[in-house]
Formats: structure tokens, sequence, C-alpha cells
């Protein structure tokens, strides 16, 4: 019973990513055990996962992942909220959206990091430092994710708004923010990317909590095998965060609507 | 005439905006050692361009930046032709591409540097990164949605495969693998000055971090200003040369 259950789960693609990851791991550990390459800096996929283990089972890694957490959750709120409200400011206001809207366009390309040495000036070394740049980091993609959703709310529901004489709160209250959940959605999960980016690069800058700093710790000391593991946890935060939010995406009203 | 005012009020708001940073400055209510006033900023720039070589910098950052464009299209579109071109590959390795696009790729460097070590190097390697997803996912689409009667014509002229991918695909594709090609740039550059600033090495990036560690501050917001000037032209540019390449 079970084989056949197998056969039909193993597409001819899911053999193919299978075989990928196989070559890539004895690539790696060929690499590694050969000699050929430096052991430093392409160390046994052994090595990794022992140092995974023993990171995982150690305290002080609990405490530097709260401190990227904690961080993180004050970057997205700081810079989602604030993107939130300058969206819907320049997505309602045309004039107004004319006018700035450029301005977000431009600046948000710009590598955020040059601006750390700024705001260690204005906020400090500490944790401050990583939340308003990760707060920096997530405020345009939810600012620019908003003000074009604005734009694209269904104008039939605004004029049920305007033809019950909604004040401007109840527009925004009962007709925007119900039309524009997907969006922010997406706005919030551009923006945790980009915030979780922004805070472990000021970590891997300067700091000394976290899990950035976990991560230049043990480069530093040439500790290769924890350097991995700490760039793994990294990624599958990062994967899980996404993964969570787009399947909070597909199960909003409006996601089931499109589907 | 609307569009006009509009445009006046922005540039009317950044102007206001940075009077009331002079102001608060000059009025003592904002330290100059925090934030130097935007007319000491002004000042600065001939002592950017004279004594720290921003000029210099700019080129080398340009110059990592399209290297690392360059390494990226030239695996990257052969790539996408490949997902294109078979459809188990495109089945087995598109959803990989997009999560690599997705993932963020530049906490990576110090796996980098201790391959390539404190050098050009690990730079290069980084905008190659960052920049191949997206020239990859965007050649695909553009072949993929190449219009069917313009294959039926290649067929009907009996054009030999490579005749048809050179001849009708290529062109047919060319403005959507343009838009890949301007959002690895934009994706480069970012990675290239951000390596630059965090390794304090090469161009703009290190010129940043290094006046930063001088506590030359008129000069190095001089210089961070630059780096945004610059990245609004990459933006402007290559959004106009999209627009050509589409109308073309």
């Amino acid at each position: 019973m079970v084989a056949p259950r197998l056969t039909r789960r193993l597409t001819p693609a899911l053999a193919l990513q299978i075989a990928t990851l196989l070559c890539l791991w004895a690539l790696w550990e060929g690499a590694a055990q050969s000699g050929l390459v430096w052991r430093g800096a392409v160390p046994s996929s052994v090595a990794v996962l022992r140092a995974l283990g023993a990171m995982l089972a150690s305290r002080a890694f609990y405490r530097d992942l709260g401190v990227t957490l904690g961080e993180v959750a004050a970057a997205v709120a700081i810079g989602g909220a604030s993107g939130l409200v300058a969206g819907l400011v320049l997505g309602i206001n045309r004039f107004l959206g004319r006018a700035f809207e450029p301005y977000l366009h431009y600046l948000a390309p710009t590598p955020k990091i040059v601006f750390l040495p700024v705001i260690m000036l204005l906020v400090g070394v500490g944790a401050g430092s990583k939340v308003a740049l990760g707060a920096l980091s997530g405020f345009f993609p939810m600012a620019l994710s908003v003000a074009v959703g604005v734009r694209e709310v269904n104008p039939v529901l605004l004029r049920v708004g305007r033809s019950f004489n909604l004040g401007p709160a109840q527009m925004l209250g009962k007709i925007y923010l119900p039309a524009l959940t997907p969006t922010i959605i997406v706005g919030l999960r551009l923006s945790l990317g980009l915030a979780l980016v922004g805070c472990l690069l000021a970590e891997l800058n300067l700091s000394n909590a976290g899990l950035g700093f976990l991560a230049m710790q043990a480069y530093n000391q040439l500790d290769i095998p924890t350097t991995y593991a700490v760039l793994l946890v990294i990624f599958a935060l990062a994967a899980l965060a996404n993964a969570v939010l787009g399947r909070l995406a597909h199960r909003s009203p409006a996601g089931r609507v499109r589907r | 005439m609307q569009r006009f005012g509009s445009r006046l009020t922005g540039a009317l708001g950044i102007a206001l905006a940075l009077a009331i940073w002079q102001g608060l400055v000059d009025g003592g209510l904002l330290s100059p050692f925090a934030a130097p006033p935007p007319s000491t900023i002004v000042a600065s720039v001939p002592s950017l361009i004279v004594e720290e070589g921003v000029l210099a910098a700019c080129l080398q950052t340009f110059g990592e930046t399209f290297a690392a464009v360059a390494l990226a299209a030239v695996a990257g579109i052969p790539l996408g032709w490949w997902l294109h071109h078979s459809r188990r590959a495109a089945l087995a390795y598109e959803s990989w591409v997009a999560a690599i696009a997705a993932a963020p790729l530049v906490l990576l460097y110090p796996l980098f540097l201790v391959m390539f070590g404190r050098s050009a190097g690990t730079i290069v390697a980084m905008g190659t990164v960052a920049a191949l997803p997206p020239i990859a996912l965007k050649t695909k689409e553009g072949l993929d949605g190449t219009r069917r009667a313009l294959l039926d014509v290649g067929r009907s002229l009996r054009l030999t495969p490579r005749q048809q991918f050179i001849k009708i695909m290529l062109p047919a594709a060319a403005p959507v693998i343009g838009n890949g090609l301007r959002l690895g740039l934009i994706f480069a550059l970012i990675n290239v000055v951000g390596i630059e600033f965090l390794i304090n090495f090469g161009g703009l990036g290190a010129l940043i971090a290094t006046l930063g560690e001088r506590f030359e501050l008129p000069t190095m917001f001089a210089a961070i200003g630059c780096v945004v000037l610059i990245s609004v032209g990459f933006f402007v540019l290559t959004e106009r040369l999209e627009r050509w390449l589409r109308r073309g």
C-alpha cells in the first residue's frame, strides 16, 4: 500500500531535486575531505551539524535568539506601522501621492546599511540602532505596497461608503483597511524580510548580543562550522516567517476570493 | 498643471525639511556632532572630491557592480533559457531560484570572506549571487511569453531551432530580460555598497565606513548623499532604458 503512494508522490521533478541535493552534498563533502580546499572554508557537514547541535543545546544561543527576535519584532512594528500610515496618506490623497511618492520610489532601492553610522550617532550603538536600521529597511515596502493598493481598491466600495455618508475614520476602518488586508499582509511579508536583514546586518557590524553577533563572534574565532550553523538558523527563521505570512495571505478573505 | 503643482510641492517639502534641520542645529536643539547642518555638508563636497577621492571610489563601485551583473548575466540568461526549455528543470528548480531571490543572501558575507578573503572577489561574488536570480527568472518569463503567432511565423519560414531562438524568441523576450537585468543591477548595487561598507574595502561603502571611523561627519553625510544620488540615478536611467526597450 505504501509503495504505490510513494511512487505517486515521487514525481520526476521531486526526484531531480533530491538527486541534486545529494550531488551537492557529495560535492561539498568531497571538497571537505579531499584537502583540495582549505577545511576552514569548507568544513564537513558532520562538523556543521555537530556545531548546530551544540549551539541549540546552549542557553546562550536562546538569549541571542531572543534579542534578535525582539529587535526584528520592534523593527517590523515601527517600520510597518509608519509605512502603513505613509502609504494610506499617499494613496488616499492623490496630490500628496504625486508630490512625495516618487521620492519613496527613489529611496527604496538605496542600500540602507550606509545610514548605519548616522543611526548610531542618533540612537547610540545599542539595540536601538539595530531596531532603527530594521525599521528603516521595513518602512519602504509597506509604504509603497499600501500606496499602490489604495489606488486599486474597488471604486464601487468607495461609492457605497460615500453614499452611506461615512466619515474619514469610518471610510478607513470599514472600507479601506478591510479591502487592503491582502496588500498589508504582502507589505508585512516584504517588510519582515528586509527588517530581518537590516537588524542582522547591524548586529554583524557592531553588537554584543543577537544572532548576528553570534555569527561574527564565531567567524572572528575562525569557528567556521558554528558560523555556518548560525547562518542556517537565520535562513530557517526567515523561511519560516515567510511561509507563515504566505499562508496568512492565502487565508485572508480577499486571498480566498482570488483563489 | 496639477502635475507641476504636485512636483513643486514635493520639492518644496524636501527644501522645508532641510531648512528645519538647519534651523534645529543653528538653534542648538540638535547637536552638530549627531547631525551636521546641511550647509556644512554642502561645504564639505569639494573636500570629498579632492581629498577623499570620491570619483575613484564611485568608479570602483561601478566596476564591481557591472562585473557582478556581467557574471550574473553570463550564468543567469542560459539558466533562464534552460528553465524555459526543459519543463522538468523548471518544475524542479524554478522554485529554488525564486527562493534564493527572496533569501537574505547578504548575510552570507562572512562565508564569502572565508572563501575569497577581504578582497574585491568577495564583493563581486556577493553582487553576482544577488543579481543572478532575477535575471534567470525574468529570462524564463520573457521566453515563456513569446507570442504563439511569432513562433508560427518562424516555423512557416522553416527556421532551425537556433534561428528560431536568435531571430524570434530572443528579440521578443528582450524587454523582459532587460527588466531582469535592471533588477539585477539594482540588487547588485545594493549588495556591493553594503559589503564594501561592512568589510571596509573598495569604493563608496568603504569610504563612508572610513569617514565614520575618522568622525568626519559632514564629509560622511556628503558621501551618503552621493550613494543616494547614485542609487536614484541608476533607478531612473535603467527605468528609462527599459521603457525604450519596450517601445522598440
